[in-house]
């Protein structure tokens, strides 16, 4: 055998380059960092991530937290967090929902059904999200009456600064309700279980769907009225200038979740219709012949593969409609690039901890959504034996 | 997207710009113009017109500026910038000196790198609201939506405000004046505040400005003046006395008519900024003339005080403590000797 020279060695040319090309990066990472903190120490910009715990000082419109001005840029980082996750996740509720229905909707043998969800696809997801939001923003809820004259359907309030509802408020005793909702469910779970074990022991199932509402819907009911009826309702007052009590969603709340769910939900409709339509229509004969019934079709045939091809587009939706959420900079909204990337850094000048965080943060959330639709796509993929 | 490439383009800017640069004066000398920051739009200190050119003090100080090293007012282009990004684009050296309406104060002077060189408007925070709201006083507020433009003092100072007096309040903050403006007139909000300068002239803009008043209250020291980057001293020497030069000019009753007209003066103060006695220039890199050419073409700071904002405007904001020290007010520049 010829004695190669080593330089020759496939193997440890490709070792050799390999960390040629770790050393170049790393060595450009390096000089950036390195000029980046000289040149912000020659400007004499304060760096550091100290400024979370200093004193914000400006006041925030809708916290789901405690917060006052009083509280630290860090507060107000968790502030506006929790409010893009609150839009992210009202957001994502409402547009897999509508997109569900849509997208069956054009698959419908009912001519008008399917060119009405036709129409609302193109209609939505060809124009701007920017744009609609403005719409949903100035030309629909900033139209409402003043709130002396507010709208009133029922006990639900409407004006043009937002939406009120009675807040329910538990007294003393209403934990018993809580408690037996959740034992409702474990029952429902149990009912479940067991009669699928009956239906592989003798080949018949139990009835569980009535059974299931009347546990859920019972339960909590004789408990609630055994208790005393324990709740009594907030109602929100006209006080000075604005309602007072009361649950309340603020408009730029509402603009954002009605934009951001409409437009995402014309995408949806589309992933779920051409999953549907994946499935090939030999399936559905198959289950029919052998004597399914037509909800059982689609629960149990068409569904189960339509889910496969659906989730991975689906999970994209997901990103994109969190990540479009920041566009509610363009309105009042309070959220992570409204007040974080927006008042936070104005106030800190310190642009690269800041816009490093919120980076961070839209990674890190896209990233963990994307980790559990992946978990739920593991469980329900095709099993191979 | 924009601002998020401004920003981004400036962290770029700051992680790959040499640390040892030339000086702004050779920057500026070598391109042939000044980048002047100013606001997206804020009647009397910076705006836009329909021929496309801009009008204002704060884009007047900036042709001031110009005029001095270049001998050419027009020598000079404007960013507008929104409240959020200016600081960035200053830090960043995408503009040589921030002329929008900015508020002088310590963290800004010193945490973010800058100074202010000087005031060309001394303002206070204030309040508009509607007449039918039958409000009289900042103290009646308990409870009211504020609309607010982001990432300023002014909502620090509101902050303030509501809390030492024990009131609450709900702020409303967009990015842009002209969003803030919109979302009061639209109701969102019962009152809006800013400075006061800035609600006289919104309060323009907006469909029935009659039906709309300022609170007498004013909540803040509002200082407002040119900036520049910390660290280059001859800059910002240059910045500082374009401004006095202007205040000096009209103590000393010269303006842009009768200036040329003075070079023959006998009085020394008056040689002295004209230029034909000592060579005050040459300490900022600048011709003899500097002071000359401001005062012609640009002219003095009362000229550009009522062209913009005062009795020759349609703000007709008297005055006040914008007034020479002399004549009541606390405007007072250091003597060019």
């Amino acid at each position: 055998m010829r004695t190669q020279a080593f330089w020759n060695d496939p193997r440890i040319r490709a070792w050799f380059f390999q960390i040629l090309a770790v050393l170049v990066v790393g060595g450009f990472i390096a000089i950036i960092v390195t000029n980046t903190v000289d040149n912000l120490n020659a400007l004499n910009v304060a760096s550091g991530f100290g400024f979370l715990q200093h004193t914000a000082g400006f006041g925030i419109s809708q916290t789901l937290i405690e917060y006052s001005e009083s509280s630290s840029y860090g507060r107000a980082f968790l502030v506006a967090l929790l409010n893009t996750l609150l839009v992210a996740g009202i957001g994502i509720f409402f547009a897999t929902v509508v997109g569900f229905l849509v997208g069956i909707a054009r698959l419908s043998p009912n001519w008008l059904v399917a060119r009405l969800a036709t129409v609302y696809i193109e209609t939505f997801r060809n124009i701007p999200l920017l744009l609609q939001i403005l719409f949903w923003y100035t030309a629909v809820l900033s139209n409402l009456p003043a709130p002396r004259n507010s709208l009133e359907i029922g006990s639900l309030l409407m004006n043009n600064r937002g939406l009120y509802l009675p807040a329910p408020v538990g007294e003393p005793g209403f934990g018993f309700v809580v408690a037996a909702f959740f034992i409702a469910l474990l029952g429902i779970v149990f009912l479940r279980h067991w009669s699928q074990r009956r239906r592989i022991a003798t080949g018949r199932g139990l009835p569980i769907m009535w059974p299931s509402l009347g546990l859920l819907f019972g339960l909590p009911l004789i408990t609630f009225w055994l208790a005393g009826a324990p709740l009594h309702f907030e109602v929100p007052e006209l006080r000075g200038f604005n309602f007072v009590g009361g649950l309340r969603a603020i408009p730029e709340l509402l603009a954002l979740v009605l934009a951001l769910s409409i437009y995402t939900a014309a995408f949806i409709a589309e992933i779920v219709r051409s999953g549907i339509q994946a499935v090939s229509w030999g399936q559905s004969e198959a289950a029919q012949a052998l004597g399914l019934r037509r909800t059982q079709i689609l629960r149990l045939v068409v569904i189960p593969q339509a889910l496969r091809v659906i989730i991975p587009p689906l999970t994209s939706q997901y990103l994109n409609l969190t990540k479009n959420s920041s566009l509610a900079a363009a309105l009042a909204y309070p959220e992570l690039a409204s007040v974080f990337a927006g008042t936070v850094l104005n106030q800190t000048g310190q642009a690269i901890e800041v816009l490093t965080i919120t980076m961070a943060v839209y990674l890190g959330l896209s990233l963990l959504t994307s980790a559990a639709m992946n978990f739920y796509n593991s469980r329900i993929a095709l099993v191979e034996r | 997207m924009r601002r998020y490439l401004l920003l981004a383009s400036t962290a770029a800017l700051i992680a790959f710009a040499s640390a040892a640069s030339a000086t702004t004066l050779d920057d500026v000398k070598k391109k042939g113009f000044v980048q002047c920051g100013v606001s997206q739009g804020l009647k009397g200190f910076s705006s836009p017109d329909d021929k496309g050119g801009w009008t204002g003090i704060d884009v007047d100080l900036c042709r001031a500026i110009a005029a001095a090293i270049f001998g050419d007012p027009e020598k000079v282009k404007f960013t507008p910038l929104s409240a959020k990004e200016r600081f960035t684009a200053l830090q960043s050296g995408e503009i040589d000196v921030l002329s929008r309406n900015t508020t002088w104060a310590l963290s800004r002077d010193t945490a973010l790198g800058f100074d202010f060189r000087g005031v060309i408007y001394y303002d206070g925070q204030g309040f508009m609201v509607r007449k039918s709201s039958g409000v009289k006083s900042a103290k009646d507020l308990d409870g009211a939506s504020v609309c607010v433009l982001m990432g300023t003092s002014t909502s620090l100072t509101l902050a303030d405000y509501f809390r030492s007096n024990n009131m609450k309040y709900e702020p409303i903050t967009f990015e842009k004046d002209d969003e803030v403006v919109a979302a009061y007139e639209s109701g969102r909000c019962d009152t809006y505040t800013t400075d006061r300068s800035g609600l006289y002239a919104n309060r323009l803009t907006l469909k029935d400005p009659q039906e709309n008043i300022v609170l007498p209250e004013i909540i803040s020291k509002e200082p407002l003046g040119p900036v520049v980057r910390h660290g280059d001293n001859q800059w910002g020497d240059i910045v500082s006395w374009t401004l006095y030069t202007m205040l000096n000019a009209e103590e000393l009753g010269l303006n842009s008519g009768n200036v040329a007209g003075m070079r023959e003066s006998d009085n020394p103060e008056i040689r002295r900024v004209l230029g034909t006695e000592g060579k005050f220039g040459e300490g900022m890199g600048l011709s003899d003339d500097w002071a000359y050419n401001i005062i012609a073409k640009v002219g003095n700071y009362a000229e550009m005080f009522d062209r913009n904002v005062g009795k020759d405007s349609p703000l007709g904001i008297p005055r006040g403590l914008n007034a020479l020290y002399t004549q009541g007010g606390i405007q007072y520049a250091p003597p060019i000797r």
